[in-house]
Formats: structure tokens, C-alpha cells, sequence
């Protein structure tokens, strides 16, 4: 029986304690140690991206990162989403734009997304749709989804650089 | 499913890893980014009793030039190499190659030592590292080695590394001059394990092709290269003739082996493919810089 | 029919004297809560002592089991129960999955766990049941279990060979059904034609890996002798019905809920083994037992669907008159035919369907459905339509090629015009009203098919090598009892809902139709605040619960607007004439003079309020003595709908993909895609697109990607999503979406479905636009999934 193992971290910026098993998934502790299930589990092999979440700032695979490797991290999940800009303008976009139909997979959109637009202010359409092809979708075919990254990056973009001649 | 049960240390030093591996053997196996390792305890295909996290060694992230060499530290992230001007400008062919890996998630945390140290001949390292004719360097109880990238990759999924050594870094050749790099890969959804791809690192004399190193991914239980038709290359000036030359060399030298959906033969010809096309770009790029060549 | 029927299309008239939502696109309600994480999945419902059940499954395709040894399994941590096939079947009894009215289809008995022999490589052997999935999952592996291999069956093309041994003896052969259609005249008019062209199809078979895995919790109270089950599911009566028939309880003591369910498609409305065994464990244990699949074992034991070859020929005259169409298809199911919508269906289909939108005269189609030592195949998001529609329109594109005419030009001539209805189809089926050339014509403005012809000329030229596929579909929807409910199977075609004024005036509509993403509770609320006449903040749908919800079908055959919506709006309408009459009463008024108009009672000519509608409910609760006595308030109305006109009321469609094709290497970049839909009235614009988006894609990667792949002795060989290629954002197109709006006379709300008709004419649409692309090589390719080395060897490149 191996040794459960302490780990201190923020989740959405709140501070926790966890006793964890080493072999526990960060993704398997957030949803079931802190009640945390807006994050999902598609096929825990790392390829369907259901289970995305932050850690320090960049997205990983909840289901291919073990909970005592983030000791000490930040880990932000989509119920953190809204108190932060740009994520509440992605769920915004994503509710206006209907981004999403049964929902699994949008935890993990949103931050995949988040991660695009923090990172590639300037991405073309093109761009959104191969940064996104990390997540899988069955229900939306895509289309809207990367209508509202887009919608959101165009927002985000600096006065001069929409009206330049 | 969920990982099988492991005891898990955190070591704080470089010698505790590898006193750890000596120790536990083919039982212990190295955590980096955990990106393969994981995917592997999780479809319960390893068990191993005991998870080495070597996470913390900071020291093993740094991407630094070293003499003649770029020297990338291990732990550097895929992202990392994609984020760093160092890459950029000493080792263009992995600024190139690093967006075809996987997807961002898995490039967050997946480590360049952990994907060359796994040895998967479908990754794009291991080829990178072969185009390049790199270094890999590792340490063990009794020391450290260099190990030339033509002798690490020795089978599928394995290296020349002991059971308790650990791969601390790879040094590449720094870019010069008169280099011209090119990678692609034809995968059927972006971000798959490519069904073939091509490193070219081209080190030109004006317009002849000085050295050529073709060296292919996919194609093979090792990443390799194609040596013959490099040969071909080496002393030619870039032309239509040598390009036609190119591919029936790689249709003699190349056998593929055959994937779920694709034969040797297909992965043959594609390969042909590839190499035409980034020929043909390093072709009109040198066409660029020397005007009135042809 | 008792109706006459008019030759006229109906008309789209407003429903209500305030129409707000129903046409337009308002927000989902619950699109907030889940961009907020705030779903609520099977998986994410913890119940008190519930425990964990993983299955082992069969690692072959057909062998013996001669032994279980649970001992060491049984010590594991955490344990509670290891069971097999012989106890589950004292408490659960075995199934056969046939339908009445599929004359001479036959199957096998099957049971929730195997019995002395499994069937197919992933049907579920053993149950072992723990306190956490993570010590079931340790225990599974200490479970002993001898076996003998048999050998399989996996090639449909032999299945019905002498040599071939049969999967169950008892049954005399592998054929689980067959069909035969002649019109009589088919050799005539082929050998009257001027072309015939003569193609064979492939369509691999795959599935439909919704994201969040088949799953559920079953909730045996043993003191109540009550049954409860939170399920992923699409049709919680269906299910209620079979666990008390299968267990020998009352319906009464079984309850079905179904919350937030993450992607159904049809793989969702099937019955599976495992289904019966997490509720047969938790009565054995007393205890809730949760099941959650694997992904990696969803592949083998989810349904798989589509498998067909399909010889086919077409019968043209030069002067683009389609005369016939011939066809025989061969389908491989799985060793059972699946309960309880049977595995027949899909092929019975795809005869109903070849040729759909033609007014040809001549038709023959041949039928056969085999079993295979394979994972068990069922409807799935389109049901033999897909297959139908690439069949008919890559023979349209062929006869057009042939005869030198355009493709949209041969189609405009063949297809059943638009004043020709109510009509019959050559296969029998039958049309209320379609639209065929009104969407053609709309589809060639929408995707300036002209310019694109010219940039396609121009672009071969350089040798870029573009192509337009354009397909035609018909597809059924709002079915009748003639699907199910005639051949015997307990599977309702009517939907019921219940309207209720609550006392602070909010509406609550509780409908048997049920959610998994495609937005049916935003549609409902959209009509009922439109028939009621509040704000649709006012509104809040409820579904899947058996307990709280009239009974009624659920989701499937695209059938939630147009049957459970008529529902929603009847119950509303009449709820609000039952508002109107308290109303009258309470303000001593005649009801005719007062309507309700956005959450007040009002005059109803001058539409000056008198009173909130809170008003009016606070008194019929609470104030009974101001009422006169022989009044009694009734504001709790149930209506229920079944289509009865038609055996389905179809709707019909164009798609056109355009392509470029890159004969080096084989792979094909999806340019664009364009849909003209005619589903009748559309409730919600943007959601209709988006279902049609959705579908569209799915229909996508059964052309271009998606194939289970087995081996010759029966083992699937890319059961993962690293090898089982579904369709990621970078290669999918972006996907223009127009309509044609020919409401169906058979309900008030004019709604026919649309969920399906993307993934219908898809896989048609591309493979017409790669095959239009090789042109000029003359060569085409007709094996789906079309992967790059396909294409290569069409093109004698390997």
C-alpha cells in the first residue's frame, strides 16, 4: 500500500491541503476530493481533452497529471472561469454562439481556449481551429466554437489595430 | 482506467534519481512530464512498483548554448523549445518540428528528454535529434556519457540508456551559416503520430549541397536515416536531376514497415513525397538568396 | 388517413397572438449553467454507500468460458461481489431482440452477463463490484478466467457459407434478417436505358463515442422494493418498462432519471447487457452500484453501426431520366441483434431509402443481415440514411458524368417536383409534401455554385484539384407507431406534457421528451411561453424523470420538436384557455375578452393589463373561498401528441461539399460545406444550424475517418482514440446552413425533425466531391472511410 502523500496548492485561488494517494489524477482528486465536477473524464488517456484544466498558468491534461505533482501550483478549473477576464468573455461568446450542446466537452474548450487567446492575441481563424483540435467535440462539428474564440479575440483586439487603414 | 498502485518519490537531487533507479531497477521508471508514461499506466500496460519524480530538478530545464553545441536541458518543455529565441536561431529545424507535436496540453508538460528517452521512432525529437547528428548526454552510478544520436536509438521504444542512467540533456550542433533545415510530416489529423515525416538539415557550399542528412520518422522501429540517398546528395548541386535522383534513391533504399491503415508501399511513396517537396522549398529558398541561379 | 389530404404546402402561420420565441433565437437556459461547470452527469452523483462495478469482458471474439476463479479477486481491497452470467440470470430474465413486423428476422436469446460462452470480443463475462472504480479496477485483475476459443465469424462476406459455422446453432444459419423489393419492371427499364453504371460500395463500420461514456447508477432499495436508476439514456420510459419486464417487478416500482447526459446519438437508446447487470447487482447487494464505461471498453461494447456493401447499379437515359435503381446490400451486425430496436432496422432503411428523392418507376433492392462474432450493431445518428444517400448520389454523379450533364441540372430534372405531393416514393414510402427543387435552387445560390465551377476549371489548369459533391437526401422523422410499436416493442411514438400555472405565476412544463444537448428544453420553453403568453423567464421545462413527466417516447428519429414540441404547445394552449377562464370568473368578465399577454391577464382587444397572472394563481391556490362553488380552477393541464398521418413525416435536404484533393499524397482538405434544410417550421434558427453543423461533421468522419478495424479472427484493432480517428476541429470545415420551410399539416407547431439530416447526406456530399475532384483522372473511390491510400490506389500511385 503505497504512502499517501501531502500536497499543498491553490485551486481557484483557495488554498488546500490534500492526502493523496501518488497514483490519484489531479483530474480524479479536483473532481471527487474537492466536489469539483465541472471538469470531465472522456478516456483518460490524454486525447479526447475533456479533463483540460490550468496548472501554473498553462493547460494540461487533468487525466495524464498526477495530483502530487502539483504540490505547490496554482491549478485554475472552469469553475474559476468567471472571475477572471477573458474566460467570462469566452463563456459569454460560447453561451451567445451556442458553442456547446450537452457541455462535456466546454470545461476544457474554455480553457483551451483561455490559454489561445492569453497567448495568441493575433491568431487567424485558421489558427483558432488547429490550437482547438486538442479538445474533442461530437456535438457541436466545431463551426461555432471557433466562432466565438474568434468573436473574443477580435474584442480583445487594441482600438488602433481594428480601424487601421 | 486509473493507474495501477506505485510508490512515489519527489527526489530533490540528480543522485538520488539515480541511486533510486539503481536500486529499484526495471521496477522504478523516471516521471518527467509524464505525458507517455502516464497514457501507459493509465491503460494498465506498465506497472511499475515505484515513480521517480524528477519534476524538481530545475537545473535540467535550461536551454543554454554550450561551446558548439545548443545545449536543452531535459525538462525543457515542448512548449518551452517553441517559446525559446535560442531555439530559434542555433536549432531552426525544432522550432519547426515543435508544432507538430501532439497538441498544446501535451506540449505543456511532455519534456524533450522524456519523448527522446522514449524513443518513439513516430515522435518528432528522436528525428530531430538524428537529422541533427546530436548528443545525448546521461549519467549513471558510474558517471557521465555522451551517446551519439546514431547509437541511442536502438529498437522500438528502446536506447542505449542503462537501466539506472538518466538523460540529462542533448546537445545539438549549433545552426551555421549556410544551413538550410525543413521538416514536415503527413498526418491525417493535426496532432496525430504522423504516418510519415522528414527532418532535412542541408549544409550548403554554394549551390551544392555540401552534407545532406534526410532523417525520417515513421517509417521505422527507430527514427533513421536514409544514408544512401544522402550520399547521392552530398557534393550535388540542388536541381531538378538530383531531386529525380532523390526519389528513386529513397524508393530502393526505403522499406517501411506497414501501420493500422497505411502499407509499406504507401508510406514509400509518400515518403518520396516529402522529400521532393522540402527539397523543392530548400531549393527556391537558395534560389532566393543567390539570384540568377537555377 | 382520415384526412383528406390537400394538394397545397401549408402555410407557416403564427401560433400565438404574441409570437416572441417560437421562430426566433433566443439564449439556451442552460447553456449558462454549463459553461459554468455546473452540469450534473451520472458520474458526477454520489449516492450513499454506492459502490463501483467494472466488468471483464471477453478478450476474444467467440469462445467458451470453462472456468472463473474469484477467489483472489474476492480479497482484494474493497470488494463486495463478484458475479457471472449464472447469478445474474436467477434474478434477470434473457431477451430476444426481434420485431414483429420485420417478418422472419430471428435471433438469440441473450443475457446481461454470458453464459458458458461469450459472443463477441467485449461482451461482459463477469461483474466485480468494489467500493471505489480504482479497487474494482485492482481486482478485475486478479479475476481467473479460463476460456476455450470458437471459432468466429468475422466476415460477412462468408457468413452465410456452408463452411461458415453457425454462431447459434438453433437459429439453422447467420442470417438475422432478409428483404426483397421489386417493382416488377426493373430489368425493362435497364434494358431500355441508354447508360447503366454499376458501382460497389463499402461503408466501414464505426460508432458513435459520444464524450462522456455509456454510464449509470442503479438504486435497488430493498425496504421500499424500489428501483431507481440514473441513467445516460435517451428514452427513460423505454428503459423503466424493460427493467421491470426483465426483472419481473412493476412498472410502478421502476424510476428513470435522466439529467444532464454528455452526447447520445442513438448509441444512448439501446438497452445494453450491462445496463441489466449494474441493476441486477444492486439488487444482490442492496446498495447502489454505479457503472461507468472505460473508454477503452466503450469501443467494444457501445454499439457499432454502418457496416454495409452495396453492389448497385443505376438506369439512364441520355437525356438525364433516371429509369431504375438496383441494389443489394449486405450488412454484418453482431452476434444478438440489439435490444430492443432490433439490428434489422438499419438495413431495412437504407431499402426504404435508396433512390428517395427520384420520381423513377423501377426499383429493386435485396437485403441481407448476418451475424458476426463482432460487437452488436444499432441505430445510430442517421440509420441506414447515410448509406442510402451516398448509394443514390454518387450513381446520380456517375450518370450525370456519363451522359455529359451537370450534376445539379440531372438532379433538377429527376427529383419529385414540388407540387407533387402527398405522394408515394418507389419503395412505398410516403410523402406529405416536400421540397427538393426549392432547396436545389436555393443550395445554388448559397454556394454560387457557378463561380465555384469556374474556380475549379481554373484551378486544374495549375493542377490543383478541386471538387463539388452535391447530394440530395430524403429523411424520416416524427415516425409513427408503424416503427416500433407495431412489431410488438414497448417503445411509445407519443409524447405527453404537462403545463402548470404555479402560484407566483411561473409556468411549469414537464415534458416526456428529454435533453442531451440538442436544446430540446430551450424549444419547449420558447413554445410554451409563446402559448401561454409569459416571458420565457417565467418558463422552466422539466424532463427525464419517469416519475414527474407524462409518458411518452423520449429521443430518437429526430423527433423531440415536431412530437414532443406539438405536445408542449397543445398543453400550453390549453393551459392558457384555462387561465382565461379564471380569469373571467375572478374578474366577472366573459373569457373571450381577456387573453394572456406577456405575464398579465388582459383585455383582450385593447391588451390593457387587469392583472399579473400571479395574481389569478394566488387566488386559485390559496383563495378557494372567493371562487364561486361550482368552479373549480384547473390549472395543471396534460396534452399528448402522436403523429398519425404518416408512417414517418419526412424532410428533405441538399448538401453540397467542396473539395481539394491532393493526388501526391492522397489527403483531402474539406474546403466548405453547404446545407439547404426543409424541416417545417424552425423553432430556434441557431439551434436547428447547429444540430445540422453537428450532424454534418459526424456524417464527416464516417467518410473520411472513422472505422472499427478488425482483424480476421474478430479482434478490433484500434480501440482507442489515438487509432479511432473521430473528426478535430483543424480539418473540419466551416459549414453554411440555409432553410426551406415547408411545415407539416400533421400538428399545429408545422415541425418536422432535423437532427439527423446533416449526418444523412454528408458522407454522400464528400464522397461526390472527391470523386468530382479525381475526375480528370478518371478514376473514383467508393470505400468509406475515403483515407488517403484508398485514394493513392485509385490513382494507381501504390
Amino acid at each position: 500500500m503505497a504512502d499517501q502523500q501531502t500536497i499543498h496548492l491553490h485551486v481557484n485561488g483557495q488554498a488546500h491541503t490534500g492526502n493523496v494517494a501518488p497514483r490519484t489524477h489531479l483530474i480524479d482528486w479536483i473532481r471527487e476530493d474537492l466536489g469539483l465536477k465541472g471538469s470531465h473524464l472522456g478516456c483518460e488517456h490524454g486525447v479526447c481533452g475533456a479533463c483540460t484544466v490550468m496548472v501554473d498558468g498553462r493547460i494540461v491534461r487533468g487525466c495524464l497529471t498526477l495530483a502530487v505533482q502539483t504540490d505547490g501550483c496554482e491549478v485554475l478549473t472552469v469553475e474559476g472561469l468567471g472571475a477572471l477576464e477573458p474566460a467570462r468573455a469566452l463563456q459569454q461568446a460560447f453561451v451567445r454562439h451556442n458553442a456547446l450542446q450537452c457541455g462535456f466537452c466546454t470545461a476544457g474548450m474554455l480553457m483551451a481556449a483561455l490559454e489561445l487567446v492569453q497567448n495568441k492575441p493575433y491568431a487567424t481563424r485558421a489558427e483558432v481551429r488547429e490550437w482547438m483540435s486538442g479538445n474533442y467535440c461530437r456535438c457541436t462539428g466545431y463551426h461555432a466554437i471557433v466562432d466565438a474564440v474568434c468573436e473574443v479575440l477580435a474584442q480583445q483586439m487594441p482600438e488602433p489595430a481594428k480601424g487601421a487603414a | 482506467m486509473k493507474s495501477p498502485e506505485f510508490d512515489y518519490v519527489k527526489v530533490r537531487t540528480l543522485e538520488q534519481a539515480i541511486a533510486l533507479l539503481h536500486a529499484n531497477g526495471d521496477e522504478a521508471r523516471i516521471l518527467a512530464g509524464g505525458q507517455s508514461l502516464l497514457a501507459a499506466l493509465n491503460m494498465r500496460l506498465s506497472e511499475p512498483s515505484l515513480l521517480i519524480d524528477i519534476g524538481g530538478l530545475s537545473v535540467l530545464r535550461a536551454i543554454a548554448v554550450h561551446g558548439a553545441f545548443l545545449r536543452i536541458g531535459a525538462l525543457a518543455t515542448h512548449t518551452d523549445i517553441e517559446n525559446s529565441s535560442l531555439v530559434a536561431q542555433h536549432a531552426p529545424l525544432l522550432s519547426l518540428a515543435v508544432g507538430r507535436i501532439a497538441h498544446r496540453a501535451i506540449r505543456n508538460a511532455g519534456t524533450f528528454g522524456g519523448s527522446i528517452a522514449n524513443a518513439d521512432p513516430a515522435a518528432e525529437w528522436p528525428c530531430c535529434l538524428l537529422a541533427l547528428d546530436g548528443w545525448v548526454l546521461v549519467r549513471g552510478p558510474a558517471g557521465e556519457r555522451r551517446i551519439a544520436a546514431a547509437d541511442f536509438f536502438t529498437g522500438l521504444y528502446t536506447t542505449a540508456l542503462a537501466d539506472d542512467e538518466i538523460l540529462l540533456a542533448c546537445d545539438l550542433p549549433l545552426a551555421q551559416r549556410d544551413d538550410w533545415f525543413g521538416f514536415d510530416e503527413l498526418a491525417r489529423r493535426s496532432g496525430d503520430y504522423a504516418i510519415c515525416g522528414l527532418a532535412v538539415a542541408l549544409r550548403f557550399s554554394g549551390s551544392v549541397v555540401q552534407s545532406a542528412h534526410l532523417s525520417w520518422l515513421g517509417l521505422a522501429s527507430t527514427p533513421l536515416r536514409s544514408r544512401r540517398t544522402e550520399a547521392l546528395l552530398a557534393g550535388q548541386p540542388l536541381d531538378a536531376a538530383t531531386l529525380q535522383g532523390v526519389t528513386d534513391a529513397l524508393l530502393a533504399e526505403l522499406d517501411p514497415i506497414a501501420d493500422l491503415t497505411h502499407t509499406g508501399a504507401t508510406k514509400r511513396h509518400l515518403a518520396t513525397v516529402l522529400a521532393r517537396r522540402l527539397l523543392e522549398q530548400a531549393l527556391a529558398t537558395r534560389q532566393g538568396l543567390q539570384p540568377g541561379m537555377h | 388517413m382520415s384526412k383528406v389530404m390537400e394538394s397545397q404546402p401549408a402555410a407557416l402561420h403564427d401560433l400565438s397572438s404574441d409570437p416572441r420565441y417560437i421562430g426566433h433565437s433566443p439564449e439556451r437556459p442552460s447553456a449558462r449553467r454549463l459553461v459554468q461547470g455546473q452540469g450534473c452527469y451520472v458520474d458526477d452523483i454520489r449516492l450513499p454507500r454506492m459502490a463501483h462495478v467494472v466488468y471483464w469482458r471477453s478478450p476474444v471474439a467467440h469462445c467458451r468460458i470453462t472456468r472463473i476463479n474469484a477467489e483472489f479477486a474476492r480479497r482484494m481491497p474493497g470488494v463486495l461481489l463478484v458475479a457471472d452470467g449464472e447469478d445474474l440470470a436467477k434474478i434477470c430474465k434473457p431477451w430476444v431482440a426481434t420485431l414483429g413486423h420485420l417478418a422472419n428476422m430471428k435471433s438469440a436469446p441473450q443475457y446481461p452477463l454470458a453464459r458458458g460462452r461469450a459472443h463477441w470480443q467485449g461482451e461482459p463475462v463477469v461483474a466485480v463490484v468494489a467500493e471505489s472504480r480504482v479497487q474494482a479496477e485492482d481486482a478485475l485483475q486478479y479475476l481467473q478466467v479460463e476460456w476455450e476459443p470458437l471459432p468466429a465469424v468475422a466476415d460477412m462476406e462468408t457468413a452465410l457459407d456452408p463452411e461458415t459455422p453457425l454462431i447459434h446453432p438453433e437459429l439453422g444459419d447467420n442470417l438475422c434478417f432478409q428483404r426483397n423489393l421489386d417493382t416488377g419492371g426493373v430489368d425493362a427499364a435497364f434494358a431500355a436505358a441508354d447508360h447503366v453504371l454499376k458501382t460497389t460500395f463499402e461503408f466501414g463500420r464505426h460508432t458513435g463515442v459520444t464524450l462522456e461514456p455509456r454510464c449509470q447508477i442503479a438504486d435497488w432499495a430493498s425496504a421500499e422494493q424500489r428501483l431507481t436508476v440514473y441513467h445516460s439514456q435517451q428514452a427513460p420510459h423505454m428503459m423503466q418498462d424493460l427493467y421491470a419486464r426483465q426483472f419481473g417487478i412493476a412498472e410502478s416500482q421502476v424510476r428513470v432519471i435522466c439529467k444532464d447526459v454528455g452526447g447520445s446519438f442513438g448509441i444512448k437508446v439501446h438497452a445494453y447487457p450491462d445496463d441489466f447487470a449494474t441493476v441486477a447487482l444492486s439488487m444482490m447487494l442492496g446498495r447502489p452500484v454505479k457503472f461507468v464505461a472505460d473508454r477503452l471498453e466503450s469501443f467494444t461494447s457501445d454499439i457499432h453501426a454502418r457496416h454495409h456493401r452495396v453492389h448497385a447499379r443505376i438506369a439512364v437515359k441520355q437525356d438525364g431520366e433516371i429509369l431504375a435503381f438496383d441494389m443489394d446490400d449486405l450488412t454484418g451486425i453482431g452476434p444478438f441483434s440489439m435490444f430492443p430496436r432490433t439490428s434489422a432496422i438499419e438495413g431495412n432503411q437504407v431499402v426504404n431509402l435508396v433512390g428517395g428523392p427520384y420520381k423513377h418507376q423501377q426499383y429493386r433492392a435485396q437485403l441481407k443481415v448476418v451475424f458476426q462474432n463482432k460487437t452488436p450493431t444499432c441505430q445510430y445518428r442517421g440509420v441506414g440514411h447515410p448509406i442510402a444517400c451516398a448509394v443514390t448520389e454518387a450513381l446520380v454523379d456517375q450518370a450525370a458524368r456519363a451522359i455529359g450533364m451537370d450534376p445539379l441540372e440531372i438532379r433538377r430534372r429527376n427529383v419529385i417536383p414540388d407540387d407533387a405531393y402527398p405522394c408515394s416514393g418507389i419503395s412505398g414510402v410516403k410523402f406529405e409534401s416536400l421540397s427538393h427543387q426549392a432547396c436545389l435552387a436555393r443550395l445554388e445560390n448559397l454556394m454560387d455554385y457557378h463561380a465555384l465551377r469556374a474556380e475549379q476549371e481554373a484551378l486544374r489548369k495549375k493542377g490543383i484539384y478541386r471538387g463539388i459533391g452535391i447530394a440530395a437526401l430524403i429523411e424520416l422523422t416524427n415516425p409513427s407507431a408503424a416503427f416500433y410499436g407495431v412489431g410488438g416493442a414497448r417503445i411509445a411514438s407519443q409524447d405527453g406534457a404537462t403545463a402548470r400555472l404555479d402560484p407566483n405565476g411561473g409556468v411549469t412544463v414537464m415534458v416526456s421528451v428529454g435533453e442531451q444537448g440538442q436544446g430540446t428544453e430551450a424549444i419547449y420553453t420558447q413554445i410554451a411561453a409563446d402559448a401561454v403568453g409569459v416571458d420565457m423567464a417565467q418558463v422552466r421545462v422539466v424532463t427525464g424523470d419517469t416519475e414527474v413527466t407524462p409518458y411518452g417516447g423520449g429521443t430518437w428519429a429526430s423527433r423531440g420538436a415536431g412530437i414532443g414540441g406539438e405536445a408542449v404547445l397543445l398543453a400550453g394552449e390549453a393551459l392558457r384557455a384555462n387561465m382565461r377562464k379564471l380569469a373571467a370568473v375572478i374578474l366577472q368578465r366573459e373569457a373571450q375578452t381577456l387573453d394572456i399577454h406577456r405575464g398579465s391577464v388582459v383585455d383582450s382587444a385593447s391588451r390593457e393589463p387587469l392583472c399579473s397572472v400571479a395574481e389569478i394563481g394566488r387566488i386559485a391556490y390559496f383563495r378557494s373561498d372567493l371562487l364561486p362553488r361550482d368552479f373549480t380552477p384547473e390549472l395543471s393541464v396534460t396534452r399528448h401528441y402522436a403523429q398519425r398521418d404518416y408512417p414517418f413525416i419526412f424532410t428533405n435536404g441538399v448538401q453540397a461539399s467542396y473539395v481539394e484533393v491532393d493526388p501526391d499524397t492522397g489527403f483531402v482538405k474539406l474546403l466548405r460545406h453547404w446545407a439547404v434544410e426543409d424541416c417545417g417550421r424552425v423553432i430556434n434558427p441557431r439551434l436547428v444550424d447547429e444540430q445540422i453543423r453537428g450532424a454534418i461533421v459526424q456524417g464527416i468522419g464516417g467518410a473520411l475517418l472513422e472505422e472499427c478495424l478488425y482483424d480476421a479472427q474478430g479482434l478490433m484493432l484500434n480501440a482507442n482514440m489515438a487509432d479511432y480517428l473521430v473528426p478535430m476541429c483543424a480539418e473540419m470545415p466551416d459549414i453554411e446552413v440555409a432553410h426551406v420551410e415547408t411545415p407539416t399539416r400533421s400538428s399545429k407547431l408545422g415541425a418536422k425533425g432535423a437532427g439527423e439530416a446533416g449526418t444523412a447526406g454528408a458522407p454522400a456530399a464528400v464522397m461526390n466531391a472527391i470523386n468530382d475532384a479525381l475526375a480528370p483522372f478518371a478514376v473514383s473511390v467508393t470505400s468509406q472511410p475515403l483515407t488517403p491510400q484508398k485514394i493513392l490506389q485509385a490513382l494507381g500511385k501504390v
